[in-house]
């Protein structure tokens, strides 16, 4: 442990606290029994059991005894019957914790089964048992405290050296002959101070509240020494008298309790790491321009400036920056960018699933016709549905681990249709069917471990399917499939989406696996959109970013340095975004003209259009050529 | 990975008939291993509290019938209670006894230890069981209700009261809190009973001494877990079926953070069983925690001894059941442990 450590856990407001408290202690277990100590002792047959009075603060006991000074007086003996328990539970502890590294592998063996076997009781009841042994009293209670204390120190020193002992130092002073017991001492000991001494701290805090308990019994401390516990039982039989007698003991013992526990976790926290905290801005939605925008009736999606925001260290981020885009009924749309471009961001703010955590604002978002800005999740859960299906990228996390795969997708018909659960059960093993799951009764009886990334990603389809969706969102459904998996993955989306007749948004970082089995591609860079283009005019991509993804760079053939496939740089991060084109560091064609921000005009005959102030014009061969492999 | 096998249908086609089919499924392995486990934790635990007799310093006799007693009366004592045999036999006379649930006779009254406990034992569960009731049904919608609102770092101000009240009131001990209980609702409100074990109400103010430190450590636990089960992706995927909130929290989040759950219920069960000791004598409840006091005051070693017994078997119960129930909860991790 070191200095600055003990400096920050005392600077934490916790710690200061803690620290404060526990001085304050000791310095009345020094001072009080010396000023009070003869007080405290002194009885007034004049004043039998009272209550509070000016002379007795707190009252009087059955002897007319003070209780106030009394219960100053007991914090010495509190204290330090506490912290000699705890020395005794610590050192037994590390005795029993090293004593496997030490002793051979079996006699190793048994110590850690006869701490296994004594942690499994209770400390309390090891406490009464070793009380009954050492007998009643204080030399009794503490003896039987630190015992009963021993068996969750030693194990906690059993863990922290088996972290430690599989080191390199110390397997190389191992090797270097080292004894065991000088092992111990150098070299595994000394790196498990830090837990050590916080769980001593903690352990100082519950033996000190596990004496007051004995005590309390009458098992602990007798009469005529007194500790916290001793006044706290005697004082509960008279308190319908004098209820300070009962309580003014109890605070101390909680207080004092409290103490030693907050100074183990302030220290614990300062070894630990923290987190930062933030806080997020909410952006509302323009109601006048929800209005104004017109209804477009073709459309199963229509979302315009569509911003998600995440709040970071420095304000807050931009991951997705002003998104626009229609997905007509039927049509298939692949969103291609690299990771980082905010393609999967735009996915989730679109179907209402982004991180808590995360601010989604856009001036409109209509879905089949219905807006969906401003509508309560209840709203939106009716909306969408039975008509938004969503198809994650690994298939391996998507499902929930502890229940049957069949249920999982049964429960959609019956949490969103009402449906009994045979019903529902029939319906998913018939969705199975669909997206050709080989025996799909007993698949569905299975869980999500018993299949394989392939299976999963079509059960995640046929989830998809058990109501009618208009619009199904992929997100890289394939990326975590292997080649030929993927293959079989996009043939079944696209004939559930020729069946089906849904629209499909396909999120993907390769524009091969788009272009196999899209009608319209939508590039992504940096949050925004940098070209929107048919797949046949791939070709004739004009957007200097898309050309790159194309795998083909014809104008920066002069540098043979750099493969081909790969784009030069990196995407910017979204906390220090280029103002203007935020292609521009990497872009060939940059000029001064780009350092503002180009918006999507149309570019070449049909349909294209990109956001850049020096689109391409020539074609890209290469790419004619290969034609990305063909249609699925 | 195709088929990852069921841990239920891992009967292997060469195992198939004979006595290796049942060696080879991993739910026999386990129980055998858990219930020898239990069976060795027994036997160290009969043979300790078999001791505690032997490992008092002096004669417990002597102790126990006080310095001024006669002699003979010491050694007709030790004689009856066979203390004057070698140890080897008294040991087998005293598993013999536990048997057929002879546990010797109390010392100061003369009644059968079994029929103390037979009569206390009653009190004890009921106080602890329904602790342990309010513990699960005030902990775990509470946990899940604060990982939902506090999730991705939201109302920082909720989180931060939250830990921090239940930290502080879970670290102070369930007797104190009995004594504050007493007070309040006790002497100033007049409001449940205080002492004895009369009625619904006289349950209340011991229940809640009991659960509420369980409670509120149980609820940091099951918040921490949600909030870990929250962030994974098939929730997202619970939440793209558009299903209603509690249908996600319960069906998909909580299963998940089951395995921990059980784990902490596990302990704090075992910790209040015994934890009733002290509650009971704050609140005079007749059960054993009172027993138990009063015979080591009085050192009554026979009833001292059956008592422990009790709460040990008590909690090496629990800790079966527990591990029972992660068992079936979690397959995987049985059959790796196996
Ligand atoms: S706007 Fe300028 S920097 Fe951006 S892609 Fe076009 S040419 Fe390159």
């Amino acid at each position: 442990m070191r200095l600055e450590h003990w400096r920050s856990a005392l600077k934490s407001p916790v710690g200061g606290v803690a620290a404060t408290l526990l001085v304050a202690f000791a310095v009345l277990a020094v001072i009080a029994p010396i000023i009070w100590g003869d007080a405290a002792e002194e009885t007034d047959p004049a004043a039998l059991s009272l209550g509070s009075s000016p002379e007795h603060l707190l009252g009087t006991d059955a002897l007319g005894r003070d209780i106030a000074l009394r219960v100053l007086v007991a914090t010495r003996f509190s204290l330090g019957l506490a912290l000699l328990a705890t020395s005794i539970s610590v050192t037994i502890g590390i005795i029993l914790g090293v004593l496997p590294a030490v002793l051979g592998r079996r006699a190793g063996r048994l110590v850690v089964a006869v701490v296994n076997l004594a942690v499994a009781f209770p400390a309390l009841l090891l406490a009464l048992f070793f009380a009954v042994v050492f007998g009643i009293g204080s030399h009794g209670a503490v003896l039987a405290i630190g015992a009963a204390g021993a068996p969750s120190f030693a194990r906690l020193v059993q863990t922290n050296v088996a972290s430690v002992s599989g080191r390199d130092y110390v397997s190389a002073a191992r090797v270097a002959g080292v004894s065991r017991i000088r092992l111990v001492v150098r070299h595994l000991l000394p790196n498990i101070g830090e837990p050590l001494v916080v769980n001593a701290t903690v352990m100082a805090g519950t033996a000190l509240l596990a004496f007051a308990g004995l005590s309390f019994l009458g098992l602990g401390v007798q009469p005529p020494s007194y500790d916290w516990g001793r006044l706290l039982g005697e004082g509960l039989d008279r308190i319908y008298l004098n209820p300070a007698a009962a309580l003014a003991p109890g605070v101390a013992v909680v207080l004092a309790g409290l103490a030693f526990t907050l100074m183990g976790e302030a220290i614990a926290q300062v070894v630990g790491i923290r987190t930062g905290i933030f806080r997020i801005p909410q952006r509302m939605p323009d109601p006048a321009a929800q209005a104004e925008s017109g209804r477009d009736d073709d459309a199963v999606l229509v979302v315009e400036d569509l911003r998600v925001a995440f709040p970071s260290a420095d304000g807050q981020t931009e991951p997705v920056d002003g998104v626009s885009l229609t997905i007509q009924r039927g049509e298939t749309v692949g969103i291609v960018g690299e990771s980082g471009s905010g393609k999967s961001l735009t996915a989730l703010a679109l179907a209402k699933l982004t991180p808590e955590n995360a601010a989604v604002s856009a001036t409109r978002l209509d879905f089949t016709g219905e807006s969906l800005l401003g509508r309560s999740d209840a709203e939106v859960r009716r909306l969408l549905g039975t008509s938004l299906a969503m198809v994650f990228q690994d298939p391996m996390t998507s499902f929930n681990p502890s229940m049957r795969v069949g249920w999982q997708i049964a429960e959609v018909a019956r949490a969103l249709e009402g449906r009994g659960r045979r019903e529902a059960l029939d319906r998913a093993v018939d969705r199975l069917r669909k997206v050709h799951m080989p025996v799909p009764e007993r698949r569905a009886r299975q869980y999500p471990h018993e299949f394989s990334g392939g299976m999963r990603q079509r059960a995640m389809i046929g989830m998809g399917l058990m109501s009618t969706p208009a619009l199904i969102i992929a997100d890289e459904p394939t990326t975590a499939l292997d080649v030929t998996v993927q293959r079989q993955v996009l043939r079944l989306l696209r004939d559930v989406q020729r069946d089906s007749g849904a629209a499909v948004v396909l999120i993907s970082h390769d524009i091969a696996v788009v272009s196999q089995m899209c009608q319209r591609i939508v590039v992504m860079y940096a949050g925004r959109i940098v070209e929107e283009l048919p797949v046949d005019r791939l070709a004739s991509a004009a957007h200097p970013y898309t050309r790159a993804l194309l795998g083909s760079v014809p104008d920066m053939t002069t540098d043979r340095e750099r493969p081909l496939a790969t784009i030069p740089g990196r995407p910017p991060d979204p906390v220090s975004r280029p103002t203007g084109c935020a292609f521009a560091p990497r872009c060939e064609f940059a000029d001064a003209q780009c350092g503002d921000v180009p918006v999507l005009t149309a570019v070449g005959v049909e349909h294209q259009r990109a956001a850049c102030w020096h689109p391409r014009e020539e074609p890209l061969p290469v790419v004619a050529d290969a034609e990305i492999g063909g249609r699925v | 990975m195709t088929t990852a096998s069921a841990p239920l249908a891992t009967t292997t086609p060469e195992a198939v008939g004979g006595h290796t089919r049942w060696a080879r499924n991993p739910w026999v392995v386990f129980l055998i291993r858990r219930l020898a486990r239990l069976l060795v934790s027994l036997a160290v635990l009969v043979t300790i509290a078999f001791l505690m007799i032997h490992l008092i310093p002096g004669d417990p006799v002597r102790a126990a019938l006080g310095i001024n007693a006669p002699a003979d009366l010491v050694e007709a004592r030790r004689e009856s209670l066979g203390l004057n045999d070698p140890i080897v036999v008294q040991y087998v006379n005293y598993v013999q006894a536990l048997f057929s649930g002879d546990m010797g006779v109390s010392m100061t009254s003369g009644v059968a230890v079994s029929e103390t406990i037979g009569q206390r034992l009653p009190a004890s569960a009921s106080l602890a069981v329904c602790a342990f009731a309010v513990v699960m049904i005030v902990s775990i919608p509470l946990g899940l209700c604060m990982a939902v609102l506090t999730r991705g770092g939201r109302r920082r101000g909720a989180e931060l009261g939250f830990t921090s009240t239940s930290a502080v009131v879970a670290a102070i001990p369930e007797f104190l809190l009995a004594v504050g209980l007493v007070f309040v609702f006790g002497v100033t409100l007049d409001w449940f009973p205080v002492a004895g074990r009369e009625g619904a109400s006289s349950y209340v103010l011991p229940v809640i001494a009991l659960s509420i430190g369980p409670a509120l450590l149980m609820a940091r636990i099951v918040r921490v877990e949600a909030l870990s089960v929250l962030g994974q992706d098939f929730v997202r995927t619970a939440r793209a079926k558009r299903l209603p909130p509690w249908r996600v929290y319960f069906r998909h989040v909580f299963p998940n953070a089951l395995t921990s759950t059980l784990t902490i219920g596990g302990l704090l069960l075992s910790a209040m069983i015994v934890g009733t000791v002290l509650v009971e004598n704050v609140f005079a409840w007749p059960g054993m925690g009172m027993t138990i006091v009063q015979s080591i005051l009085a050192k009554d070693y026979p009833l001292v001894q059956g008592i422990v017994l009790v709460y040990g078997v008590a909690v090496l119960l629990v800790n079966l059941v527990v591990d029972l129930m992660l068992a079936v909860v979690d397959p995987r991790s049985t059959i790796r442990e196996a």
